[in-house]
C-alpha cells in the first residue's frame, strides 16, 4: 500500500467546506493548507459557488487536475458516497476526519467504508481523526495554525490513537526544540494502523525514531506489531495508556491473573527492544536520545558534574531507573588526574559520579570526558553542566560534542533551560548530542538507550 | 506437533472447560516434558503396589471435575511413606465431590518453579516465569515474554526475577539446572503456539526443579470458551 500519497500530497480537495461556517472542520483545513503548505488544494460542497473568492467544486469529479489526496469531513453517512467519488476519480488516497463510526456504534458503516477502500487499494487514515501534519508538506488537523504549537521539522515519526494526545505531545515536543518528520492521529484506525506507519517512518529518510501513544490493540495485533517492529531497524517507543488490570474471573489460573493485559504489554515490548515511556516527559526524553543514539547500551553510566549535588542527584535518578554507577579504572582516574588543572587536582573527586567542582575549566571537563570514554567499564556518559561557574565557556556545548564524537560513546549532556545557555545548548544539538533541561532528563535519555543491548 | 491423542485430550476437556491434571501431564508428556512417575487409580491394593515399589515418598492427589484449585479443598497429600497413612487420605479423597481417581506420584523435592501461559488477547501466546507454589499471587514476581521464546529470552526472564538468588543457590542450598530450565521454557513455549487455538491459560505450577532436571509436578491447562 502507497501512502506516500498522504503524506506528500502535491494536490488536495478538502469535501465538506462549509459556506456558512467559517470554523468548520473542512474550512480550517481548506484554509491553512491552501494559504501556507505547497500543495495545490481545492475546496469541495455539493453546492458550489465560491469561498473568499476561490471556486468550491460541487464534486471531485469536476476538479480538472489530477488529485492526490482527499481529505473528507462530511457527514458520516456521506462518507461511503464520498469515497466511492474520491476512488472514481482516480484520488490515490484520504483522510476521513468525520466521526460517527465505530466509536459511537456504527461499526457496520465503518466496515463499509474500510471493505470498499480495500477492493479499491486506496489507503486513508481514520475516520474519527485528526489526520496528519507533516511539516512543510501538509497539515490536516482541523485546528487553526494559530491556536496549536507546531514542532519544527525534525526527525520524530510520532503516531497517536487520540488526537487530544496529539496535539498536546507536538506542544512538549516544541517546548524541548524536538522536531517531527510528521504526526499522526489514526483515529479508529479502520485501514491505516500502526503497523502500516511502522512500514512508512521507516522507509522515510527523515526520520530517526518512531514514537506511539497507543490505548489497545485489536485481537492478536499486539503479536503484529510486534513483528514489525523486530524489523524495523529504527527505534521505537511506545507511551501506552490503560493500564489498570482488566478483571480476571476468580476460577482462572494463576498465571491469568499475574499476567494482566498492561503486563503483558510491558514485557512483550521490553523483550522486543521498543522502549517503552512511563510518562509524556519520558517520551520526549526517549524520542530525543534514541534520534542521537539508535544502539543500545548495557546502561553503565559514568557521570561528570561540577558540582557535587548534581552527581549525586543523577546517581540516586540512575538507581531509580534501573542504570548502574559502575567503579571508574584505576587507571582511567590516573590518567584524568594527571591531565586536570593543577588547581583542582587536589579538590576533585574522581569517583563516579566525577566532581570536578565549580572551579574547573572546559579542558577539565573534556579531559574527563574523553578518558571516561575510554573506560571499558562504561558505555554511556552524563555531563551536568552548570554555566554558572566562571570556567566554563560558551563553546563548552560545541567543543565536548567534538570529543564526544571521536570517541564514540554516547554523550548526554544537562544544560539548565535559560535563554543565556542557548550557545551551549546548540553547540550540542547541532552536533546531534542530546541536551535535557533537567538532571532527571538527562538519566531518562540514558535510560532509553538501555531499551535493547549494544548489539 | 499436536498428535491424535493430544487433540483428543483437548477434545475430551471442552465441555469442562479445563483439562485435568493427568491427562494435563499426559498432554505435556507428549511434548517431551518431563513428568514424575505415577498411576491414576481408585484401587487402593494398586497404589499400595505403586507405594511399595517406589523409589520415593508418594505424593496422592484428588482428580475430580469439581476441584480446580485443590490446595484450598485439601486434596493434595504430600510425603507418604507408610500404607496405612495413604490408606486413611486416599478414602478421604475418593469421597470428595466428583473424585473417582486418585493420582499418586513419585515425589520429586527441590526448588519450586511456575511455569505459567496465556493467550492474550492482543499478543496470543506469552510465557510467565517465576518462583512457584501456592504463594505465586501473593509475590507477584513473574517474568512475562511473547512465546515462542528463545533460550536468550530465558535467561533474562530469569535475570529480571526477584527470585533469582534462589535459582542460583541461596544461602548454601543448591539451585537450578539453568540449561534444563531453558530447554524446558523454549519446548513449553513452542508447544504453547501449537496450543493456540485451544487454551486460555497454563499452570505448570510447580515445577520441581534441582541441579540435575526440571519436573512439572502440578499442571492446569484452563481453555478458551468455545
Amino acid at each position: 500500500m502507497d501512502v506516500s500519497c498522504l503524506f506528500r500530497p502535491s494536490s488536495m480537495a478538502v469535501i465538506g467546506v462549509s459556506t456558512a461556517h467559517d470554523s468548520h472542520p473542512a474550512n480550517v483545513i481548506y484554509n491553512k493548507n491552501h494559504l501556507r503548505y505547497p500543495v495545490q488544494t481545492f475546496a469541495v460542497n455539493p453546492k458550489g459557488g465560491r469561498l473568499n473568492r476561490e471556486l468550491l467544486y460541487r464534486s471531485v469529479a469536476d476538479i480538472e487536475m489530477p488529485v492526490d489526496l482527499a481529505v473528507i469531513a462530511v457527514r458520516s453517512r456521506f462518507v461511503p458516497d464520498v469515497v466511492a467519488q474520491c476512488i472514481a476519480k482516480g484520488i490515490k488516497g484520504a483522510v476521513i476526519i468525520s466521526g460517527g463510526f465505530a466509536e459511537s456504534g456504527n461499526k457496520d458503516l465503518q466496515d463499509q467504508v474500510a471493505d470498499m477502500a480495500a477492493g479499491a487499494d486506496f489507503p486513508f487514515v481514520g475516520p474519527n481523526c485528526l489526520g496528519i501534519y507533516a511539516p512543510d508538506a501538509v497539515d490536516t488537523f482541523f485546528l487553526p495554525g494559530e491556536r496549536i504549537i507546531h514542532p519544527k521539522k525534525g526527525n520524530i515519526g510520532f503516531v497517536s490513537q487520540s488526537g487530544g494526545v496529539l496535539v498536546d505531545q507536538m506542544v512538549k515536543f516544541a517546548g524541548e526544540g524536538i522536531g517531527v518528520s510528521a504526526a499522526v492521529s489514526i483515529g479508529n484506525k479502520a485501514c491505516l494502523r500502526e503497523t502500516h506507519l511502522i512500514d512508512w517512518f521507516e522507509q522515510d529518510l527523515g526520520t530517526r525514531v518512531i514514537a506511539f501513544y497507543i490505548e489497545g490493540f485489536d485481537c492478536r495485533e499486539g503479536r503484529e506489531f510486534i513483528q514489525r517492529a523486530q524489523a524495523c531497524s529504527k527505534p521505537i517507543v511506545v507511551l501506552k495508556a490503560g493500564k489498570t488490570t482488566t478483571g480476571i474471573a476468580a476460577a482462572s489460573s494463576h498465571t491469568a491473573s499475574m499476567a494482566g493485559d498492561y503486563r503483558v504489554f510491558s514485557q512483550v515490548m521490553q523483550q522486543h527492544c521498543v522502549a517503552e515511556a512511563d510518562t509524556e516527559y519520558e517520551l520526549t526524553s526517549f524520542c530525543e536520545a534514541l534520534s542521537c543514539y539508535p544502539k543500545g547500551i548495557f546502561g553503565n553510566v559514568g557521570i561528570v558534574s561540577v558540582s557535587g549535588g548534581h552527581g549525586v542527584v543523577a546517581a540516586d535518578a540512575c538507581g531509580h531507573h534501573g542504570l548502574h554507577i559502575p567503579k571508574i579504572a584505576a587507571a582511567t582516574a590516573d590518567t584524568i588526574l594527571a591531565r586536570l588543572s593543577p588547581e583542582i587536582q587536589q579538590i576533585v573527586a574522581l569517583d563516579n559520579p566525577v566532581d570536578l567542582t565549580g572551579s574547573c575549566v572546559d579542558a577539565d571537563i573534556l579531559t574527563s570526558v574523553r578518558h571516561l570514554s575510554r573506560d571499558q567499564n562504561i558505555d554511556c556518559i552524563l555531563a551536568l553542566l552548570l554555566p554558572y561557574s566562571p570556567g566554563i565557556s560558551a563553546d563548552i556545548g560545541a567543543k565536548l560534542s567534538q570529543v564526544a564524537r571521536n570517541e564514540g560513546k554516547p554523550l548526554i549532556a544537562y544544560v539548565p533551560k535559560e535563554d543565556k545557555y542557548k550557545i551551549i545548548t546548540e553547540g550540542f544539538e547541532l552536533n546531534r548530542i542530546p541536551v535535557a533541561s533537567s538532571v532527571e532528563g538527562a538519566v531518562l535519555m540514558a535510560k532509553a538507550l538501555k531499551r535493547c543491548r549494544p548489539w | 506437533m499436536v498428535n491424535q491423542r493430544m487433540q483428543q485430550i483437548i477434545a475430551d476437556a471442552q465441555p469442562m472447560g479445563w483439562v485435568l491434571e493427568p491427562f494435563a501431564k499426559e498432554l505435556l508428556a507428549h511434548s517431551e516434558l518431563t513428568i514424575p512417575t505415577g498411576i491414576l487409580t481408585d484401587s487402593l491394593d494398586t497404589a499400595r503396589t505403586f507405594l511399595a515399589g517406589a523409589a520415593h515418598p508418594v505424593v496422592i492427589k484428588a482428580v475430580s471435575a469439581d476441584i480446580v484449585h485443590k490446595t484450598e479443598m485439601q486434596a493434595v497429600v504430600t510425603g507418604i511413606q507408610d500404607p496405612e497413612v495413604l490408606a486413611s487420605h486416599m478414602q478421604r479423597l475418593l469421597a470428595l465431590k466428583g473424585c473417582d481417581q486418585v493420582l499418586v506420584e513419585e515425589m520429586v523435592s527441590g526448588i519450586e518453579i511456575l511455569v505459567g501461559a496465556k493467550n492474550d488477547s492482543q499478543f496470543g501466546p506469552v510465557v510467565v516465569l517465576g518462583p512457584g507454589g501456592t504463594g505465586v499471587e501473593l509475590y507477584n514476581d513473574t517474568a512475562i515474554r511473547l512465546a515462542p521464546v528463545t533460550p536468550a529470552d530465558v535467561c533474562s526472564m530469569v535475570d529480571t526475577l526477584g527470585a533469582k538468588p534462589v535459582f542460583e543457590g541461596f544461602r548454601g542450598r543448591p539451585g537450578v539446572n539453568i540449561e534444563a530450565l531453558t530447554q524446558m521454557v523454549v519446548t513449553f513455549s513452542h508447544l504453547l503456539m501449537e496450543l493456540e487455538p485451544w487454551f486460555e491459560s497454563i499452570d505448570l505450577n510447580p515445577v520441581i526443579c534441582t541441579l540435575d532436571q526440571c519436573v512439572v509436578a502440578d499442571a492446569r491447562i484452563m481453555l478458551l470458551k468455545k
